[in-house]
């Protein structure tokens, strides 16, 4: 599934619909170059969780927590991750086993360590504005991608 | 009193002995040799490293200035925010040996810390004064009443200034963290070649976003490049723009604070304070408004122990105190 989005409201717009369609839980990757809007995309999704504050970057603090009514959210970002051992000191499996969404930005760094994703959002510069490309890697994403062209 | 006080909330380890008479003593210990193959901070090797380094630093630190345990009063830790498993280590550590020594603890809001360092200074700022935090994890505009009486003025909804500059010179080839060599890229850079927008400065309030700044410095730098192009120079430009903009919006926001405020103090903290255009800009903006800005000492603008021991002197003297059980925040709002 691709689109095409020509600003930064497009992306939060898509983001705050795949925040509506979700039940509990996800694993969802986002991947693209620094400055391709992956923060943004999170801020949408967050958005979409009827979360209404600032969603800051992570790069810093590498996980930001938001325990919200409809569940909680982690947005992390490993770019500062030198190896993923490192994952376990920040209880990452724990939130895994947890009923809670996943947001995570630059994957990579931690290849070999996290589960596939449920969706693997990749974003990059178009001519003008983003791509923005969904890849479903489990029935549970599959579900989401269906709800979401349905809506 | 006399008060040890001990750092670890990121990649530096900070140690530093404050009294009534002032500054004692302070040791930083920085692991960026450490960070800089991996390209940025990363938790585990920071607490391994602290954990490491604590001890002996504190046993020198002691010895060289002829300081026993009995010579100290009291002892404060930075208790967050900041990586957990470095905040831990600091804990632990001053804890423990606040037990041993059976002196009173206290933990201390890093942030605390940062934007009470400039009374360190032999000329301090008096209360109540705007502090301005700018660095790779913050930047927030507080109102500072009082010791303890802070109010949160606005914050960066997104990315930190400090932040923002590292990853716009990731983006223009830099490397990671790269915010001083983009500000040393800048000076060789033409200011009137590009304008970079000022972000959320044409509506009310004292929010920071940098995000899209980074994003400008971008599609400026993909938009621009050709085979005839000076890539060096074309940087260059685009590094001073970026600059300009970041040290304007700041300014905008600084004015605003104390027009709002009625107040003529201003104090800038933390790790960008170091820039030194924009040390001289908010200088220069303060002296047009009749006021006056205070900045601490270079190597007390980055993460150090001596704040740490300041702001644990300050609160302990008025009686505070922790129990044995600690506890670290790695997220913790000031305000």
């Amino acid at each position: 599934m691709k689109w095409h989005l020509a600003n930064a409201a497009a992306q939060v717009a898509l983001g705050q619909r795949l925040g509506e369609v979700i039940d509990r839980k996800a694993l969802i990757f986002l991947q693209g170059d620094l400055g391709a809007g992956k923060t943004t995309l999170a801020r949408g999704l967050l958005r979409g969780r009827g979360y209404e504050g600032n969603v800051k970057s992570p790069t810093y603090t590498l996980i930001e927590p938001y325990l919200l009514p409809k569940g909680a959210c982690y947005h992390l970002d490993l770019y500062r991750l030198a190896d993923a051992e490192e994952l376990e000191y920040l209880g990452l499996r724990e939130m895994l086993a947890e009923s809670a969404i996943l947001l995570i930005e630059w994957p990579q760094r931690a290849q070999g360590w996290l589960p596939e994703a449920d969706l693997a959002i990749q974003i990059d510069h178009a001519e003008s504005g983003r791509s923005v490309e969904l890849r479903v890697g489990s029935p549970s994403g599959q579900h989401i991608l269906n709800q979401l062209q349905s809506g | 009193m006399r008060v040890l006080g001990v750092e670890t909330s990121c990649d530096e380890t900070g140690i530093a002995i404050y009294d009534d008479q002032g500054l004692l003593a302070h040791e930083v210990y920085s692991q960026t040799k450490i960070h800089a193959d991996y390209g940025g901070v990363v938790p585990e090797l920071a607490s391994r490293d602290h954990v490491r380094k604590l001890a002996p630093m504190a046993r020198q630190l002691l010895q060289q200035h002829h300081i026993s345990q009995s010579d100290i009063d009291g002892l404060a830790y930075t208790a967050g925010p900041g990586l957990a498993g470095a905040l831990l280590v600091g804990a632990a550590f001053t804890r423990s040996l606040a037990w041993a020594w059976r002196k009173p603890a206290i933990g201390i809001h890093h942030m605390e810390g940062h934007l009470l360092a400039p009374m360190l200074e032999a000329e301090s700022p008096d209360f109540p004064f705007i502090a301005l935090l700018v660095s790779g994890g913050h930047t927030q505009l507080i109102q500072v009443k009082a010791i303890g009486q802070y109010e949160l003025l606005g914050e960066s909804v997104d990315d930190a200034a400090g932040e923002a500059f590292d990853k716009t010179a990731k983006l223009l080839g830099l490397g990671y963290p790269g915010g001083p060599e983009l500000a040393r890229l800048a000076q060789s850079g033409d200011p009137n070649r590009f304008q970079f927008p000022r972000p959320m400065t044409d509506r009310p309030g004292l929010d920071f976003s940098f995000s899209g700044l980074k994003t400008f410095a971008l599609t400026t730098w993909r938009t621009e490049q050709s085979p005839t192009a000076n890539l060096q120079q074309l940087k260059a430009d685009i590094a001073r723009a970026f600059e300009d903009a970041v040290i304007d919006t700041l300014l905008i926001k600084c004015r605003r604070a104390l027009q709002q405020t009625h107040c003529q103090r201003l104090v800038m903290a933390g790790g960008v304070s170091a820039n030194q255009r924009l040390r001289v800009s908010i200088t220069d903006m303060l002296d047009s408004m009749q006021g006056q800005a205070y900045y601490p000492r270079t190597d007390l603008c980055t993460d150090n122990g001596a704040m740490i021991a300041y702001a644990g002197w300050h609160h302990l003297k008025t009686g505070k105190q922790e129990s044995l059980a600690f506890n670290i925040q790695p997220r913790w709002p000031l305000a």
